[in-house]
């Protein structure tokens, strides 16, 4: 089966074109025939000559970005974007989110279902498609948010999954968090599961773990990259029965997303360093899967200034608020472990039921992949997505600043000017403050 | 790729609209290394093939034939129009882009925007839309005059008022020149007062530029470059003041000047013309820089202003640019952003930079900056390849920041002693379609945007609560 990619805006470009990149580098590493056909079976097709094509959609309402994608793919030589598979217009949605939602999505909503619809029916079986933006611009936030509708109009049974990166906490668009509230609050409607990477995380990653000195947006992009690679790259799942299970976004979502309240899915990967330590460090599976769990139940996105002290709570406790100790409660995770003597690997404190909600059976809201083959030069690498409470900070955050901002109205007049009210924000706003509720009662 | 027209009104305004394009088509040789007319040129020239009979237009990655510049001249006298058609960038203009008078307007804005306004109308509109005819996505008009004198203001700010009327949906970024305090035009404030509503009314972002910091910062450069000092020796052709490398020979008086203000332009729009791992877009700026309409002053800052031609020195770092355009004697007006309210910042950085460095010194800088209390992460970044000719890296900084409140209050002073004595008035009255309450309607216009940055100067400080959430039913 196969996913079909929407690329959106300068950062779903950018990150796309990382993505594909490291599939299809992946891939083709080393001699494992049924990994990079069940690998090239979901991201790409095959031309007559044999050419590597993504299954991918580029959309952006300025052309640079895009050009610079689609030239790089040809330039690396190994696979390349569609010849007539992307849209771009001359000029950007400025920052605005009701430019893109109200102006651009509206105004080019054929041309883009038409290379959607091309490419989903270039798909022997769709298994769901995975629309890539940020939230904090105008074209990735409105146009991605207006694209995430018409999809959800269009195939209303396929599995739709957006892959948001938020931004940093300061210094990239002001109005960031005016249009982060206005796409979070309308995907949470439309989308299946909602993948979220924070900018400020993978820049401390690129710092602290990976020592680059002056990191540039490739970087960033490549560690998100890294991660959503491991995630979407075949494995083999409880039920799959030995072959590379066949729905990756299927089963992803349905491992993890099944209450229409809770969407929101961080991502952590171990181990993460530069390429130069990789060959001088050994792993084992009980050492790395120790510091994922206690990643998780602490709230670390990094194998760094873990907490140790945070502990799952005893069954009289389960009392807690958002001010409360760290620990993270999760509704549901995902464990996707590969490499060498991975059926060895030992997953039992993931299956905890301390470190669940009451609601749900642990071994429901458990869920483990498995794949011999080693991920991106990395001999062992266990990745974790999880539906818990981390993201709860991060999004209170966001929407406290945006509320503070509507409250003096500042820069309302211009999203006024293309048609979104005051009304429109509250809506907003109600609908997100709900998630906080829901995620910070999660116990 | 989108494009830009500049429209440029008055002698101040053509002055400095030449040394733009001069130095435009400088940055532009540089960059361009194989003669090709490609989509960077495309946003501020035309391409055309002068053989043939229609002058017709010649598409992107066609070779270079004959560059116009996306331009329309103004000016109600016909002095420094018929000095640039007959120097260098004769070339880069055609007839029908120009409109001139004889008779000037007598530094009188009265003049300048009804008797000349009424009367150019038709033709500045008619030019106005050959222009656009030749974009195809035009993005942004650049208006550049001055405040002081009767054309540039007058009839500067009609034609703002036009550009709204006829191209809504087109933004607007006027660049502005304040007249010192002690101007030889005696009814300077009058002018600049009423120019202002205008400005306020009709403009998406204004960039005040004040005569005096002109002055100031080329002269800061001139004492710098002959100090003499060994190891501090300026590198030719790097200094903001510099036309070294354009057209034109022999600098004229107020070249140094203008440069600075065609070198804030090309800043402003490298992120629009160039490839960049941040791209910044023109219309991003309203979006980011003006949280309220009227409040769309935006103070700029350039940085570096020159570097040093010795290696071995250690040159001015990165960091030190983004210190210095933070100080008080880089601001193009004269005003202390630290010590007065940031409503909102951007940084556009061209060159050898990565999102580390900046992220690096916002984080560094922040504390010392007093920010707003609903905008205290009011950074808009941008990344821009192509540094300026001349430098490895440089960095422009606009600030909407309360500190265009002196200046404008310095305004309004100048303005309220003349009228007080009703000094001059009779030349205004006395032009048909002035009215007094012209006069009353503009101060209190100033006085009105005086009181709103004043209301949020009196946050400064003070710690704001947070605005209560809304409440969720449980």
């Amino acid at each position: 089966m196969s996913i079909v990619t929407v690329q959106l805006g300068q950062c779903g470009n950018q990150v796309g074109h990382e993505l594909f990149d490291l599939l299809c580098s992946d891939a083709q590493q080393g001699q494992r025939k049924l990994y990079s056909t069940a690998s090239c079976e979901r991201f790409f097709h095959q031309t007559a000559h044999g050419e590597l094509v993504a299954r991918a959609v580029l959309v952006d309402m300025e052309p640079k970005v895009i050009n610079q994608s689609i030239s790089r793919a040809v330039k690396g030589g190994r696979w390349r974007y569609g010849e007539s598979s992307h849209f771009s217009q001359k000029q950007g949605s400025g920052n605005n989110w009701a430019n893109g939602y109200c102006v651009h999505g509206p105004r080019h909503r054929d041309v883009v279902e038409e290379l959607v619809r091309r490419e989903v029916e270039r798909c022997d079986r769709l298994a769901g498609l995975m629309a890539m933006m940020s939230v904090a611009g105008g074209t990735g936030s409105g146009v991605g948010t207006y694209v995430t509708q018409c999809l959800r109009d269009i195939y209303p049974k396929s599995f739709i999954l957006n892959h948001l990166t938020w931004p940093y906490g300061t210094g990239e668009v002001i109005v960031q968090n005016y249009n982060s509230v206005l796409t979070l609050a309308h995907l949470y409607q439309l989308s299946d599961a909602i993948l979220v990477h924070e900018n400020d995380t993978v820049h401390r990653i690129c710092s602290q773990l990976l020592n680059i000195k002056h990191i540039s947006f490739s970087d960033v992009n490549r560690v998100i990259a890294h991660q959503l690679g491991s995630i979407m790259q075949p494995a083999l799942t409880a039920d799959s029965h030995g072959v590379y299970s066949r729905n990756p976004l299927g089963e992803l979502v349905s491992a993890l997303t099944c209450h229409p309240e809770y969407k929101l899915l961080s991502v952590c990967t171990i181990p993460q360093m530069s390429s130069s330590s990789i060959a001088y460090s050994a792993f084992s599976w009980p050492g790395l899967l120790k510091h994922l769990r206690q990643m998780l139940i602490s709230n670390t996105k990094m194998e760094e200034g873990i907490d140790w002290q945070v502990r799952p709570p005893a069954g009289s406790e389960r009392t807690r608020s958002l001010t409360g100790p760290s620990f993270n409660t999760s509704l549901a995770n995902l464990l996707i472990l590969r490499g060498k003597d991975v059926y060895s690997a030992e997953t039992g404190g993931f299956e905890d039921p301390a470190l669940y909600t009451s609601w749900l059976p642990s071994e429901e809201a458990f869920n483990l992949w498995k794949s011999p083959v080693p991920f991106n030069k990395y001999e062992k690498s266990a990745t974790l997505v999880s539906n818990s409470q981390a993201l709860l900070r991060p999004l209170d955050n966001m929407v406290g600043k945006a509320w503070n901002m509507f409250a003096s109205r500042a820069y309302i007049h211009q999203y006024i000017k293309f048609g979104i009210s005051e009304e429109d924000f509250l809506d907003s706003f109600t609908s997100l403050e709900q998630v906080i509720s829901s995620y910070s009662q999660l116990c | 790729m989108t494009q830009s027209v500049v429209v440029q009104v008055g002698q101040c305004g053509n002055q400095v609209g030449c040394r733009f394009w001069d130095l435009a088509l400088r940055e532009h040789a540089h960059v361009n290394k194989k003669g090709l007319y490609d989509e960077a040129l495309s946003s501020f020239f035309r391409n055309v093939d002068s053989r043939k009979s229609d002058g017709g237009a010649c598409g992107i990655g066609g070779r270079i034939q004959h560059l116009k510049a996306r331009a329309v001249l103004v000016d109600m006298e016909e002095g420094v129009v018929n000095e640039i058609l007959q120097g260098p960038l004769r070339e880069v203009f055609d007839s029908t882009q120009l409109l001139t008078d004889v008779s000037g307007s007598g530094n009188n804005w009265a003049v300048g925007h009804m008797t000349y306004g009424s009367a150019y109308r038709e033709q500045i509109v008619d030019k106005l839309r050959k222009a656009v005819e030749h974009c195809d996505c035009l993005q942004c008009f650049f208006l550049i005059h001055s405040m002081g004198g009767g054309t540039g203001s007058g009839l500067g700010t009609r034609v703002l008022s036009l550009l709204e009327e006829e191209f809504p949906e087109v933004c607007r970024i006027v660049t502005s020149i304040y007249p010192s305090a002690e101007d030889d035009v005696i009814t300077s404030p009058y002018n600049s007062v009423l120019a202002m509503r205008e400005l306020t009314e009709h403009a998406d972002c204004v960039l005040p530029i004040e005569n005096q910091s002109l002055v100031d910062i080329v002269d800061k450069i001139k004492r710098m470059s002959h100090s003499g000092k060994p190891g501090l020796v300026i590198k030719r052709d790097s200094t903001i003041i510099s036309g070294q490398g354009g057209l034109s020979g022999a600098e004229k008086p107020f070249d140094a000047m203008n440069n600075i203000v065609a070198n804030l332009l090309l800043n402003i729009t490298s992120s629009a013309r160039f490839e960049g791992s941040l791209n910044m877009d023109l219309n991003e700026i309203a979006m980011n820089l003006v949280p309220f309409p009227r409040l769309h002053y935006l103070v700029p800052s350039l940085t570096p202003l020159y570097t040093l031609a010795d290696v071995s020195v250690p040159t001015r770092r990165l960091d030190q640019m983004f210190s210095d355009a933070f100080s008080k004697d880089h601001q193009l007006i004269r005003a202390d952003p630290k010590h007065s309210l940031y409503l909102a910042c951007a940084l556009m950085v061209r060159g050898n930079a990565q999102v580390s460095d900046l992220r690096r010194n916002i984080e560094r800088l922040k504390p010392s900056l007093p920010f707003v209390s609903w905008n205290q992460e009011g950074w808009k970044t941008g990344l821009c390849s192509v540094p300026p000719v001349g430098h490895s890296h440089s960095l422009l900084a606009l600030a909407n920041n309360t500190c265009v409140k002196p200046t404008f209050m310095e305004l309004r002073d100048r303005f309220t002693k003349l009228y007080r004595k009703k000094a001059h008035l009779h030349h205004y009255l006395q032009v048909e379609g002035m009215e007094q309450s012209f006069f009353s309607e503009a101060t209190n216009s100033l006085s009105s945007l005086i009181e709103e940055y004043h209301h949020l100067d009196a946050t400064k400080g003070r710690l704001m609560p947070d605005a209560p959430r809304l409440s969720i039913a449980r």
